[in-house]
């Protein structure tokens, strides 16, 4: 029984996928490939040895640009968080920032970097950056006044209330934060390859159809993508998992 | 640490505009000592943003962002809340449809412009759809969750009260998650936000994203480029800053925990 | 004549002031509104004395509290423990919060091992199992406080404060969270562990039974501004009957002090 209900998913997904390879072979000279067509297509990037270049290419890119927003976003998050003068006076600009398309700075990033890797890296730096930092914020706003309290009345000197009371009561909602925002640097950095570099997913997915509208190559991308980035998520959710951070997870 | 004492009410005003000042005049100097001649200074950026009101091009161009917004964003909500609150109310249904959203959702909307090209043409009606798809997927999450999450106790007692299943959803359920639904609109339309001005870099030929890109690539205007980045974040926050205001309705007000 | 072997007569023990407030007065400003929520609050609690801090809901006695561990500064006055003045919170006089005190991060080894980190491993294992067994928590050593109950959290915050040796012991209500059942037991609990290590201990509840079974004296507030109404002491030796007349009698003095109604 229970095996059933397992499998139900993978047969709705089953059914839809029936339900497209049927809508393109009526259709007289398809333009969108059916799923065996992506199949091909895959098969066709794999012996070419595309598919692995590119993969590595985007999740080079994604790793650079989160690592380096995650180390200055969250550090900074958290000062800025504690000292309640700093958060009101970075406010404003924050708030202004955050509506903007991390897209909107490609001039700005090629500008800086010119086309390639650096400006890609920049831009999911900037996505991720505020994410983060807001992310951080909030989490040390959240802190409960009676952790801090009871660490300053064990004597804890400000560097030691720092690791022992402050950081640990920050982790589940950072961690939170961090797989949230590995999902935003994902969209992005496809985004970004498909306007500032030559490889990469996101390029692949452009370029193929500019090259000869080989929209089996642009769909395997896509199928590419959506796979890479549902594991990157079930990878950051493991974190969540952690027993010491159990606590931080209950909807009390 | 006795906290640093309670900040008083000027101060609200003080330190954000001291930090301001501050970024501003930072930025300034930076284009000057770098003697950039490419990157504009602040006061460039202003000159650019009144030449751009003056050419009238500006408001048609917003307008256009702002309909592609409401269009794309207004199909999601048509389809995905209904579709969200109708797995939020059938668990066994999510469970079924679940793993497919959760396999769609990372791919990036922009990265469906090839197949939103085949089905739509080039122009606005791409845009829109991939606005759509960028809304679509948080809205539905998002009533998911709200449903689920409505306590128990409240579902036993529109039971106990005698209500059928339809009038548990409107009467109960729907004004129960509401909340919760309302944050998850705000911040679907926020990634509508991000995704229109994306969307018009690429596919289109009106609009602010389009300003972004066409004012450097038809003559490295960066003073424009930069104009219209902050009329994106201003304009955004302006947007967002609606949004929060019905969340004040008295009827939905309860399930947020304002800060005072 | 005497005799050298007649057993001397008992010198009367020394009783030294270990806590000493003066003149504490407490002023908010709450959105440009002053609020005074203590008001010429003079105390002095003897060295291993129970004193119960009791008054209404919202009188400001957890106020007092905290400005007597050191959390906040009096508007004016002052605080002396062991003849110093009181400046910040100190390791020496631990503040046992309600069970939300408890880190959740860390077990309950962690917890109660939590401001030893100046002592050597072997003294740190020593208390921790010392503790572990005087609170009950024996089994748990391993568990993560989201598993407790909402007693066994209380009785891991009195452990982590125990385990540091603190001279004095500040307590805000730490049974409120607790249904009445384990409150007794509780109560039970706390003058056991008190009678066993004797620290100084100040207490506050607005629970007049709570307050007269367990405190040598009882200080009773007024509602805000808080003043000083009364200081009862209670002298009864315990183990206390609580239904007998002289206990009934104390009570109820305090009843009418506080201006209650006798009947529900």
């Amino acid at each position: 029984m229970n095996l059933i209900v397992r499998l139900r998913p993978v047969a709705f997904i089953a059914v839809l996928l029936v339900a497209w390879q049927i809508a393109i072979t009526r259709e007289a000279a398809p333009l969108l490939p059916g799923p065996w067509g992506v199949v091909g297509g895959m098969a066709d990037l794999v012996r070419h040895g595309l598919l692995l270049k590119y993969v590595v290419a985007s999740l080079f890119r994604v790793t650079w640009g989160f690592l380096l927003a995650a180390a200055t976003a969250i550090p900074l998050g958290l000062t800025i968080g504690w000292y309640r003068r700093a958060e009101m006076a970075l406010n404003p600009i924050i708030e202004i920032l955050r509506p903007i398309s991390p897209l909107a700075w490609i001039p700005i990033a090629i500008l800086w970097f010119g086309v390639g890797d650096m400006a890609a890296i920049f831009l999911i730096f900037v996505g991720c950056f505020l994410p983060l930092m807001l992310t951080a914020i909030n989490a040390v706003r959240g802190i409960p006044a009676v952790y801090l309290n009871a660490g300053r009345n064990f004597g804890l000197s400000p560097a030691h209330l720092v690791f022992r009371v402050l950081y640990p009561a920050v982790m589940p909602e950072i961690i939170i934060g961090l797989r949230i925002t590995l999902g935003i640097a994902w969209l992005v950095v496809v985004a970004a390859e498909m306007i500032a570099v030559s490889s990469g997913l996101g390029f692949l997915i452009i370029d193929a159809r500019n090259a000869g509208n080989r929209y089996d190559l642009v769909v395997a991308g896509m199928v590419m993508i959506g796979v890479i980035g549902l594991l990157l998520d079930m990878g950051m959710k493991s974190l969540e998992g952690i027993k010491s951070l159990q606590w931080g997870y209950s909807e009390d | 640490m006795n906290s640093l004492a309670q900040p008083r009410s000027w101060e609200k005003f003080f330190w954000p505009v001291l930090a301001t000042a501050l970024l501003l005049a930072l930025w300034h100097y930076s284009v000057i000592w770098t003697a950039t001649k490419v990157f504009p200074s602040p006061l460039d950026v202003e000159k650019g943003l009144a030449e751009l009101l003056r050419k009238h091009l500006l408001w048609s161009y917003i307008g256009d962002s702002l309909r592609r917004v409401a269009i794309g964003f207004g199909a999601a909500c048509i389809i995905g809340i209904p579709l969200g609150l109708t797995l939020g109310w059938y668990p066994a249904a999510n469970r079924v449809v679940n793993p497919a959203l959760q396999l769609l959702r990372p791919i990036s909307p922009i990265a469906w412009i090839p197949v939103a090209i085949i089905f739509f043409g080039v122009g606005d009606r791409a845009a829109t759809f991939l606005i759509f798809l960028g809304a679509f997927f948080p809205i539905v999450v998002t009533c998911v969750n709200g449903v689920s999450n409505v306590p128990s106790m409240f579902r036993r007692a529109g039971r106990n009260f005698g209500l059928t299943p339809l009038e548990l959803l409107v009467k109960v359920v729907f004004p129960a998650a509401l909340p919760r639904i309302i944050v998850g609109l705000r911040i679907a339309f926020g990634i509508a936000w991000l995704v229109v001005v994306a969307a018009e870099m690429i596919a289109v030929n009106s609009g602010l994203g389009y300003l972004v890109i066409d004012s450097r690539n038809a003559g490295k205007r960066y003073d424009l480029v930069v104009a219209a980045i902050l009329l994106i974040g201003v304009i955004g926050l302006v947007l967002d800053f609606c949004f929060r205001r019905l969340e004040n309705i008295k009827s939905v007000r309860w399930g947020f925990r304002h800060s005072t | 004549m005497m005799s050298l072997m007649e057993p001397a007569l008992k010198a009367p023990a020394l009783v030294t002031t270990k806590l000493s407030a003066s003149h504490i007065n407490m002023v908010f400003d709450r959105d440009g509104k002053s609020v005074s929520v203590l008001e010429d609050i003079n105390l002095e609690v003897s060295n291993g004395e129970f004193v119960c801090l009791l008054g209404p809901s919202g009188c400001g006695k957890s106020t007092l509290l905290s400005t007597m561990a050191g959390f906040l500064s009096p508007t004016h006055g002052e605080i002396r423990i062991d003849g110093e003045a009181v400046l910040g919170p100190d390791p020496r006089r631990i503040f046992v919060f309600q069970e939300r005190g408890v880190f959740p991060w860390l077990t309950v080894e962690g917890n109660i091992e939590f401001g030893l980190f100046n002592q050597p491993r072997s003294e740190r294992a020593r208390r921790i199992r010392h503790y572990i067994k005087m609170v009950g928590l024996g089994g748990f050593e391993k568990a993560y406080p989201p598993e407790l109950s909402g007693g066994m959290k209380q009785r891991l915050e009195v452990a982590r404060a125990l385990a540091v040796n603190p001279d004095m012991l500040f307590l805000d209500e730490p049974f409120g969270a607790l249904d009445s059942i384990t409150r007794l037991i509780m109560r039970g609990e706390l003058l056991r562990i008190w009678e066993a290590e004797r620290k100084t201990i100040i207490f506050v509840t607005h629970d007049i039974d709570e307050a007269v079974q367990l405190a040598d004296r009882v200080v009773v507030l007024s509602a805000r501004p808080a003043k000083v109404q009364q200081i009862v002491n209670i002298d009864i030796p315990h183990p206390r009957d609580i239904s007998s007349a002289r206990y009934l009698e104390l009570r109820d003095g305090i009843f009418k002090q506080i201006g209650l109604a006798h009947k529900v």
